[in-house]
Parts: structure tokens; C-alpha cells; sequence
């Protein structure tokens, strides 16, 4: 399968997601997308340090880059935005960001049913092979208003 | 409680996000507060679940590092793992945090955390975290 046959562009809609509100203020940006993941980028900034006395980035932004990428990554999958929440999400921090990089964040949509989409992911420094976290989470659908689908 | 080290309570990122110490209860735990503006918005009108998962790790951190130093224990603290349950949509109105600390062992912590807008007893997230007391270096 082409991505190029696909309607859902990440890259176009990185921009649009990140123009403004907590992505816009964290500075994401479009990395790079398969047929069901997508990465996007958190560039390094130093206002965005955890503990006080060590220059490592802290937890939340990667929580958040890892978000927004699962959400991208499921918008991938299904090819078209529908709104989506988040239900559960698991990070394991397995090491410090470096100093001045930027970390990227990847996720993959591995199952989408009616009400529900599944995601795994990792975040690294410039080596995938090598993550500083991993994650996984689940996310569901939000019926459009209107009566709700038995079992959905 | 000595109002200098509230601020300490947060970390450069919480700070930027606009966390900030809302009060402490009896027993010493920290309320984090957030208001509802652009940074933490996600869906127009909603937080954004990261926002909702800092604010979740700021009070849990903030709760550690106030019984570490009620025990004058010393030490650097870093993330093992953090699971989220998102329960309800962050609405447009500032939300509170509060942790409890489940375990303190010698070298790790087990914290679950609830956040809420307007009412305590039905958070609209919740988190367990574990997070690792590392030796202060030096």
C-alpha cells in the first residue's frame, strides 16, 4: 500500500495540530510516517527540565509528544480525523533524554475496532534502537452525538 | 509549612506549564493547581491528556520530595514508569492534583494520584507512578 492513495497526511496535519494550544506550546513537529505510525519531534528546550540540578528533560512533555503521536499514528490507521480520547497510558522512562537533543516520539496503531484503537510506541534521541521510554495506550472513539451503537 | 521551598516543589517544566502550588493539606500533601489556558489545551475547549498527565506527575513528585525531606532523606529522584486512566474530559476550568504515596521503599516510591476540577470524589484522571530515589551524587 502507497501512502500516497492514503487521505490522512501527517505531515499536513501535524501543522494544523500544532499551530496552537499544549502541541503548538511544546513545539512539535512532523517527523516521519508509515502506514500505521507516525513520528513526530519535540525539540530540545531548556525550559522543559525536570528534577532541579540535572539538565534532563522532564516526564510530561514525553508523555504528551507520546500522546499526540498515538493520536496521529490511529488517524494514520483509520485515514480520516474522527474524535478520539485518551483512556489509558503507560510510559516506561528506561533512560535520561540527552542534554540538547531533541526526542522523537513514534507510535504505532496495532488494532482498531469499532470503539477502541491500541497503540505501542518509543521514544528516542536520534537511535530508535535505543529509546529513552515505551509506551503503550489505549484509546477510544467518541460517538458522534446522537443514540449510541449497542455494544460499540 | 516553609513557604520559600513551595516553589522548589516544582520542577522547570511545571513551572513553564503553569503549575502552581494551590495549598498543602493538614497532613502536608500538596494540592497542585493548573489554570485552563492555551498550553494546556488540547481539543478546543479540553486539556490535552499530556497536559493532565503533567499536572498528575507534578503532584506526585511534589508529595515525594516534601516526605523524603519530612524524613531528611536525601535523594535524586527519576521516573521509572507513570500508567494514566483518563476517566472524564478536562473541561475549560482549572484542575487540582493531589497524590498519596503508596509505598516508600529505601530505593523506589509506588504513588497513585488523582486530579479533579470540580469535585474531589470524581477525579477525571488518575495515575500510579513508581519513581526511583537515586543516591545524591557527590
Amino acid at each position: 500500500m502507497t501512502g500516497e492513495a492514503r487521505k490522512f497526511d501527517p505531515a499536513e496535519a501535524t501543522k494544523f495540530f500544532t499551530a496552537r494550544g499544549h502541541s503548538g506550546w511544546l513545539g512539535l513537529t512532523y517527523s516521519d510516517h508509515g502506514d500505521d505510525w507516525v513520528e513526530l519531534e519535540l525539540p530540545w528546550r531548556g525550559d522543559l527540565l525536570g528534577e532541579e540540578g540535572q539538565r534532563v528533560l522532564a516526564s510530561g512533555p514525553i508523555l504528551s509528544l507520546m500522546d499526540m503521536a498515538s493520536g496521529m499514528a490511529i488517524w494514520r490507521t483509520m485515514d480520516e480525523f474522527s474524535a478520539i480520547a485518551t483512556l489509558d497510558l503507560r510510559v516506561d522512562y528506561v533512560r535520561p533524554a540527552r542534554e540538547g537533543a531533541s526526542v522523537f516520539g513514534r507510535s504505532q496503531c496495532y488494532r482498531l475496532t469499532r470503539s477502541a484503537a491500541f497503540v505501542r510506541g518509543l521514544a528516542h534521541d536520534g537511535d530508535a534502537g535505543d529509546p529513552v521510554a515505551h509506551i503503550q495506550a489505549v484509546f477510544m472513539k467518541i460517538a458522534p452525538q446522537g443514540p449510541a451503537v449497542p455494544n460499540g | 509549612m516553609a513557604e520559600p521551598t513551595d516553589m522548589d516543589a516544582l520542577t522547570p517544566y511545571a513551572r513553564s506549564l503553569g503549575i502552581r502550588l494551590e495549598r498543602r493539606e493538614d497532613d502536608g500533601t500538596p494540592v497542585m493547581r493548573v489554570e485552563f489556558d492555551e498550553t494546556v489545551e488540547g481539543r478546543p475547549g479540553h486539556y490535552h491528556g499530556g497536559a493532565t498527565g503533567g499536572l498528575l506527575e507534578t503532584a506526585g513528585y511534589a508529595l515525594l520530595r516534601a516526605e523524603l525531606e519530612r524524613r531528611d532523606r536525601s535523594a535524586v529522584l527519576k521516573p521509572i514508569n507513570i500508567t494514566v486512566q483518563y476517566l472524564a474530559a478536562g473541561k475549560s476550568q482549572a484542575t487540582y492534583a493531589k497524590a498519596r504515596i503508596t509505598k516508600l521503599g529505601r530505593r523506589s516510591a509506588n504513588i497513585t494520584v488523582e486530579a479533579w476540577q470540580d469535585d474531589p470524589s470524581r477525579p477525571i484522571a488518575t495515575a500510579v507512578m513508581n519513581v526511583l530515589m537515586a543516591e545524591p551524587q557527590g
